[in-house]
């Protein structure tokens, strides 16, 4: 805490010179902004991130991912670690507390595809995660890849969603027999949570404005809190311009100009149909990064495509969504030189189509994949 | 009006099969295309409402907000101008009233008439939450509990996706639009979504004979019952249940994220969507996008009594009202399914393929398609196509 109490300072001493024009801050107002300037454990030493393989081909594209890291000699050690849901002494079901103590930890982390067994009696890992670490807001940019063709081009676009709470509350009722009620709650801490951190990411981005999606009209109440919130964001971010707009034009829109749109905020159901449209629009979840931010500085970074145990063990799956959401990681935690390379390594390789792996419209493995993707890199240092 | 329905009812007698001679088939050629007109409840044993006064049907024409007025204006032209026996009551709705008089003698209109045609109604949504959705409330009050739309491919309009022919149900009434709300705690607001197992079902007869009558093979069911286990859990049931009794028509089911994914990369592959409202908003709207836009596609929503015709996406177009550059092809389109929906389809026919054959052939476009054209333009062209195909029209 030593830290934001003396930046709290500082930015108080700055207003009070009149050479920043935000509001005094108290400690936790103060923006957790510009990821690089957070102290860290071994700033200049290797940083640890806990990384979570995950079943079917998590251990192999894991694998990738860590010998493209090693090729580009990025500072950072693993701490490989398992979830899997084991039950407390409550009765309730948990993340192994290893794991979980290693995020708490190294507070950044990097997970594979998790299966979900049906009728195992537990909820689904990812729901687990999200829980443990209350990972409040999914961040998903989706960029055109040049080299992978999609009816859409110059795709730039970047999707925040509020991951606990709106319609997957998962509280329903049957009122009578024949009639369901399910209830979406929309909170006032939730939304401004994550229109704070919508902004935020807007600044530390390089974004220029930022689009609440709504549907206020109908759900005046529930979506009207979320736009008062946003609202209220906006006010103190007043180089970044908001807009809003409904769900359906959004969806109007963006299949006919996706360009029109920059940063997009939105409560849980919009922001799981809409990331995905999104994911749609540039290839699909094959080729999309993800990020889960908590709080507490936690960040969780995954691949969104699930676990393809028909072609596990066989070295033809393809790398390339858990590669970007380590590439997203490594701007997280301030590493944006290594961060490019490996993206552009990543992206030539593509461009270049000698070796694709199959969904990418290759034949090659991917093993050779990764491979092609490490002397790319090792040739740009 | 007399000698002009004389003169009109005489070409009708002397033409009775339609312009030039064309048979009554639910399908146009255009450019090349064969472009579908699907109505509900073609073939089945429905009747309009009765042609009271002279043989002349009555029609609640409630303009709305932005490009509705001159939309409105357009189409009610059109109509005198093709001799159409149809009378429009016209009904003004103003939607910055808080009170709902004028919404109520719209319901009242509309059942008294029972067919409707409108433009969108705009919701103020900073007004506090005892101010509802009017077009919500014609929903619900008329009980139109089926939205139809149907998004095909145009030749001659530039999308990035071709040979699109997907046919959308919507369940129009509950669901997320139940406008049931209420804030238990300070900061905490709750939302209900309810559905009935009444309405899956009956939403799920309609799609299924609607699939039949238009020769669809598919039925898609759209979802988040992996989520939402209770409600959509129950949708899907109720649609599982009515699939079993149209073995002709094949089945299947897909959550709504991946459902927009395909739709974005392959919306080929799906024939007709049937889903709950608001999965049903955000499809429709995305189909509507990769067809080319809001100003093509037009909307019906049938209840067991009533029938409401409008522009597809509901839009307001707030930005271009008043401009003369609105693209007149959905409201216009709407008005066929409205004379369909009367069993006028000759004159149907001859509106709509007047209408296509100005997109799709003379490549008469406004600016949402990349034109240059005027809403003036298009109407000009199309009563050009009319005159020159058609039956006895009113001079211009």
């Amino acid at each position: 805490m030593a830290g934001s109490t003396w930046r709290t300072a500082v930015f108080n001493l700055l207003r009070r010179w009149g050479l920043k024009d935000t509001k005094a801050f108290t400690a936790d107002q103060v923006p957790q902004a510009p990821r690089q300037q957070r102290p860290r454990a071994s700033d200049h030493g290797m940083q640890t991130v806990t990384l979570i393989p995950g079943d079917g081909i998590g251990p192999e594209i894991s694998t990738a991912v860590m010998r493209i890291f090693e090729a580009a000699q990025v500072p950072i050690q693993w701490d490989e670690r398992n979830v899997t849901a084991i039950q407390g002494p409550g009765g309730n079901w948990m993340i192994p507390p290893n794991t979980k103590e290693s995020m708490d930890r190294n507070k950044i982390g990097l997970k594979g595809p998790l299966k979900t067994p049906v009728a195992a009696g537990h909820p689904s890992m990812n729901l687990l995660l999200r829980k443990t670490f209350d990972l409040y807001a999914n961040v998903r940019p989706c960029m055109s890849i040049e080299g992978y063709k999609t009816p859409y081009t110059d795709v730039d676009l970047v999707t925040i969603r509020e991951n606990t709470e709106g319609e997957y509350s998962g509280i329903e009722h049957v009122i009578v027999d024949g009639v369901v009620q399910s209830i979406k709650l929309i909170t006032e801490d939730a939304s401004e949570r994550i229109a704070k951190y919508a902004f935020e990411y807007a600044v530390n981005n390089q974004r220029s404005s930022v689009t609440a999606v709504h549907k206020a009209n109908i759900m005046r109440m529930s979506d009207g809190l979320f736009l008062r919130k946003c609202r209220e964001a906006a006010e103190n971010y007043k180089d970044i311009k908001f807009t809003e707009m409904y769900l359906d034009t959004v969806c109007l829109n963006m299949v006919q100009d996706p360009t029109q749109f920059d940063v997009l905020v939105m409560p849980n159901l919009y922001g799981d149909i809409l990331s995905d449209l999104c994911a749609g629009l540039i290839g699909g979840l094959g080729v999309t990064p993800s990020g889960n931010i908590g709080t507490n500085g936690v960040a969780i970074f995954e691949s969104v495509h699930g676990t393809a145990p028909d072609i596990a063990g066989a070295d033809l799956a393809n790398p390339t969504a858990l590669l970007l959401s380590a590439v997203m990681m490594l701007r997280h935690m301030g590493l944006h030189a290594h961060a490019q390379r490996i993206q552009t390594a990543c992206f030539n390789t593509i461009q270049d189509k000698r070796v694709l792996t199959k969904d990418l419209g290759g034949n090659a493995k991917c093993s050779e994949f990764t491979a092609a993707i490490c002397e790319r890199v090792q040739d740009l240092d | 009006m007399t000698l002009r329905a004389a003169l009109c009812a005489l070409s009708r007698a002397v033409r009775p099969g339609g312009c030039g001679g064309l048979p009554l088939s639910r399908t146009l050629q255009v450019c090349g295309a064969t472009i579908h007109a699907s109505h509900p409840r073609q073939g089945s044993t429905y009747t309009p409402p009765p042609a009271r006064y002279g043989g002349r049907h009555t029609v609640t024409l409630i303009p709305g907000d932005g490009i509705g007025p001159e939309l409105a204006n357009h189409v009610r032209e059109l109509f005198w101008f093709c001799c159409v026996p149809v009378d429009f009551e016209l009904v003004n709705v103003d939607s910055s009233l808080t009170a709902e008089d004028d919404i109520n003698n719209a319901i009242m209109s509309i059942r008294r008439n029972g067919v409707a045609l409108k433009g969108n109604l705009e919701t103020n949504h900073n007004l506090p939450p005892s101010y509802k959705s009017r077009n919500n409330l014609l929903r619900t009050s008329l009980d139109l509990y089926a939205n139809v739309m149907h998004c095909q491919s145009l030749p001659g309009v530039k999308t990035r996706h071709r040979n699109i022919d997907i046919m959308i149900i919507r369940e129009n009434t509950e669901g997320e639009y139940s406008s049931l709300e209420h804030e238990s705690v300070p900061g905490v607001v709750e939302c209900l979504k309810i559905i009935t197992r009444v309405n899956s079902l009956r939403i799920a007869d309609f799609a299924f004979q609607t699939a039949r009558q238009n020769g669809r093979r598919r039925i898609t069911a759209v979802h988040k019952a992996n989520i939402m286990k209770l409600g959509d859990g129950l949708f899907l049931e109720c649609c599982k249940e009515v699939a079993s009794g149209y073995p002709d028509i094949a089945f299947d089911t897909l959550i709504v994220d991946n459902a927009t994914m395909q739709l974005v990369s392959r919306p080929q592959q799906f024939d007709m969507m049937l889903m709950p409202n608001l999965y049903g908003n955000v499809v429709s709207n995305v189909c509507a996008g990769l067809v080319g836009g809001p100003g093509l596609v037009p909307g019906a929503n049938h209840g067991e009594h009533y029938a409401l015709f409008e522009a597809g996406t509901r839009n307001t177009g707030r930005s271009i009202a008043n401009r003369n550059s609105a693209n007149p092809t959905a409201m216009l389109l709407a008005s066929c399914l409205l004379l369909d929906h009367l069993k006028l389809p000759a004159y149907a026919h001859m509106i709509r393929r007047a209408t296509l054959s100005t997109v799709t052939e003379t490549r008469m476009h406004t600016a949402d398609l990349g034109g240059q054209a005027s809403t003036s333009d298009v109407i000009k062209s199309i009563r050009n196509a009319i005159q020159s195909t058609g039956p006895l029209t009113q001079s211009i």
